[in-house]
């Protein structure tokens, strides 16, 4: 299309003001979200430390050879470290703030003497990286079942409709602990150890089983609205298939609320994965986990405050950020709502 | 009204037997011998058989279901004694009727959620109506600002910074420990005061957000605009017009939210170790005791259709226009 302004010779002739008509009229939603984005600074610092978070996760095994360390050596037991003692008498750290110092960045674990910048860099790598396939799993499968059952409607919407409700009766959180072991021993006899991929996998079932709902109704709902919508009518009469249809005039327009509701999604899986090792029945020893921190954290308690400190800084740093980026997100794509 | 109320509690009443299935079910298909677990590492098949007989693993999958689902109803007779009504079996390790042991916890869960509830939702709600009635002010900001911090603490974080403040350093209180309300009314409060308020901390944040733009939300429509209009004070107009509407969305929260509550409780046992609900669904599913663990399920099923029927019900005195059908 030509825009009216273009063809007007006066305006032709002060070129101008005219490029800037022309660079508006070009952009896309997604260019104007990207904007409109750009331009909230909280979001963007947000989006950077989210960001660092990652990398430094990615990082992990890098910055622990940079420190000097590893999750899982008992530097305040091992008799090679004898000659640098990490614990006193007690078992507790030496030093200030639970032993910080040139070797051990974040200070150590008491008792065992295990580095806990090392197990902190482990542990996000860990939660980080599980609960972005368990989110991206959970989101597929909602996107999915919403859109069969907004699109098809009538008896299949409501089977899918009921499957749902009485998923969502579930306690969900009790749930997840009772579950845990149960899918466990699907695959390992309950008397022998547990290896950790298979605790990984089990909480993977057992998160994507339980989690699809939220998502599938807020697809189910936005597809009913758009089902009525004159292009996927034109779509319709114009021969396309059903699978057309989805593909191309339905699922573009359900991006936004699936983004959205992503970035919503992603810390409250790392907040649940974190409370199932928390309650023991996650990660457990040694394998180094964020919730695992947490729970030995309220262990040492009264005896060492300072051990909690990191990890617990760390993780409000990255929910706080977590959650105001996706407010940023949100009324990027979303002008009309106000915080 | 009452229609609304039958239909909701035989709704509930299917949902339960569907979530106690799955939970049997599920258990029982997990290739575990639940036997074998509880009689330990050296274990002579004598007593194997004797385990199985006691806890009647050697019936059929579908009679053992069928007798724990009568049971609830009518009571089991158990080699060791009878259990009366409510019988939600016998517990796999400690021997005891589950029903009693979960009655026995339960006041403690109780006092977490409910104690919990009503802080959350007094300052919540508070906060946020304040927040939207001065809005721009420092307060808003501060609220807005408090709210957003606090709500990225969690339970396991704030809890135990809590104690490290106010018991372990300055011992102002004394260690959270439950004693029944019953007994001693001071002890039940002092005692349950920190556990209560460090989870109400982590859900007010949520309601002070939310009613802070449920509430402004309101106080662009147009019932609220004809009322200011008319000469009413703005004052009078957000506390008689605008704030009921505003509990709309509140409500629906709250319903859905009872759910991670009781996650919220477990969180919070565990913590301050409290000896609830929470602590027992932990323990049954670590030691893989079925009946522990279905006992649990249940009642905390039960507890959240219970709050989600009052949910339902609480929206018909909200709002007017909703009628329950």
């Amino acid at each position: 299309m030509t825009s009216p302004v273009a063809l007007d010779p006066e305006l032709e002739s002060t070129p101008e003001p005219a490029k800037d008509e022309q660079k508006l009229e070009g952009r896309s939603p997604g260019q104007l979200m990207w904007q409109r984005f750009k331009r909230d600074r909280t979001g963007v610092i947000c989006a950077w430390i989210v960001i660092f978070y990652f990398v430094v996760s990615l990082c992990a095994p890098l910055l622990t050879k940079l420190s000097g360390t590893n999750p899982y050596t008992l530097y305040g037991q091992d008799p090679t470290f004898a000659d640098k003692p990490v614990l006193d008498d007690f078992g507790l750290p030496l030093g200030y703030l639970g032993g910080v110092s040139g070797d051990h960045w974040f200070g150590v674990e008491p008792q065992y003497g295990r580095d806990l910048f090392a197990m902190l860099v482990y542990g996000m790598r860990t939660s980080l990286w599980m609960a972005v396939g368990i989110t991206t799993l959970v989101m597929t499968t909602g996107v999915v079942i919403g859109l069969i059952g907004g699109y098809f409607g009538g008896r299949t919407d409501y089977w899918i409709g009921r499957v749902t409700d009485f998923f969502l009766s579930f306690p969900q959180q009790l749930f997840f602990i009772a579950f845990m072991p149960v899918v466990t021993a699907f695959f390992v006899d309950p008397r022998e150890e547990t290896p950790t991929y298979f605790r990984a996998l089990a909480m993977l079932i057992v998160l994507w089983l339980l989690g699809w709902m939220g998502m599938a109704r807020l697809v189910r709902s936005t597809v009913l609205s758009l089902r009525e919508r004159e292009f996927v009518e034109a779509a319709k009469v114009s021969g396309a298939s059903p699978w057309r249809i989805v593909r191309k005039e339905i699922l573009p327009n359900v991006v936004t609320p699936i983004l959205v509701q992503f970035t919503f999604q992603l810390p409250s899986t790392i907040l649940t994965i974190a409370f199932l090792s928390f309650a023991g029945v996650g990660f457990v020893e040694p394998t180094p986990d964020w919730g695992r921190l947490f729970a030995a954290g309220a262990h040492y308690a009264e005896q060492d405050p300072a051990f909690m400190f990191f990890p617990g800084l760390a993780l409000v740093i990255f929910v706080l950020c977590f959650n105001l980026l996706g407010d940023s997100v949100r009324d990027a794509f979303d002008p009309k709502s106000g915080r | 009204m009452l229609q609304f109320i039958i239909r909701r509690t035989l709704g509930a009443v299917v949902t339960l037997f569907l979530i106690g299935a799955a939970t049997f079910f599920l258990f029982v298909a997990a290739p575990s011998d639940y036997a074998s677990l509880a009689c330990g590492k050296d274990c002579s098949p004598q007593r194997l058989a004797d385990i199985r007989e006691a806890l009647g693993l050697n019936l059929p999958v579908a009679q053992q279901f069928w007798d724990f689902m009568t049971g609830i109803f009518m009571g089991r007779d158990f080699p060791t004694g009878h259990c009366s009504a409510p019988c939600l079996g016998q517990s796999f390790y400690s021997g005891e009727m589950v029903w009693s042991t979960i009655m026995d916890r339960f006041p403690l869960t109780l006092t977490l959620t409910v104690g919990g509830s009503i802080v959350f939702l007094v300052v919540g709600i508070g906060a946020g109506m304040l927040a939207a009635f001065r809005r721009g002010s420092f307060v808003d900001k501060f609220a807005t600002g408090a709210s957003m911090v606090l709500s990225s603490f969690q339970i396991y974080f704030l809890g135990p910074i809590v104690l490290v403040i106010l018991v372990y350093s300055t011992g102002l209180m004394e260690d959270p420990k439950y004693v029944p309300l019953t007994q001693d009314p001071v002890g039940w409060f002092v005692g349950m005061s920190i556990p209560v308020c460090v989870m109400a901390t982590i859900f007010t944040a949520q309601y002070t957000r939310m009613a802070r733009s449920s509430m402004i939300e309101q106080l662009a429509e147009e019932h609220v605009r004809t009322a200011r209009a008319k000469g009413m004070s703005k004052k009078y107009v957000f506390f008689r017009y605008a704030w009921r509407g505003s509990l709309i969305p509140i409500v629906t929260v709250f319903g859905i939210d009872f759910s991670a509550m009781l996650g919220g409780a477990v969180v919070t046992e565990l913590t301050f170790s409290l000896q609830g609900i929470g602590r027992l669904a932990v323990n049954g599913a670590t030691t893989k005791d079925l009946p522990l663990t279905m006992g649990v399920m249940l009642v905390g099923a039960f507890f959240i259709l219970i709050v989600n029927i009052l949910t339902d019900i609480a929206y018909a005195f909200i709002d007017p226009r909703v009628r329950l059908s």
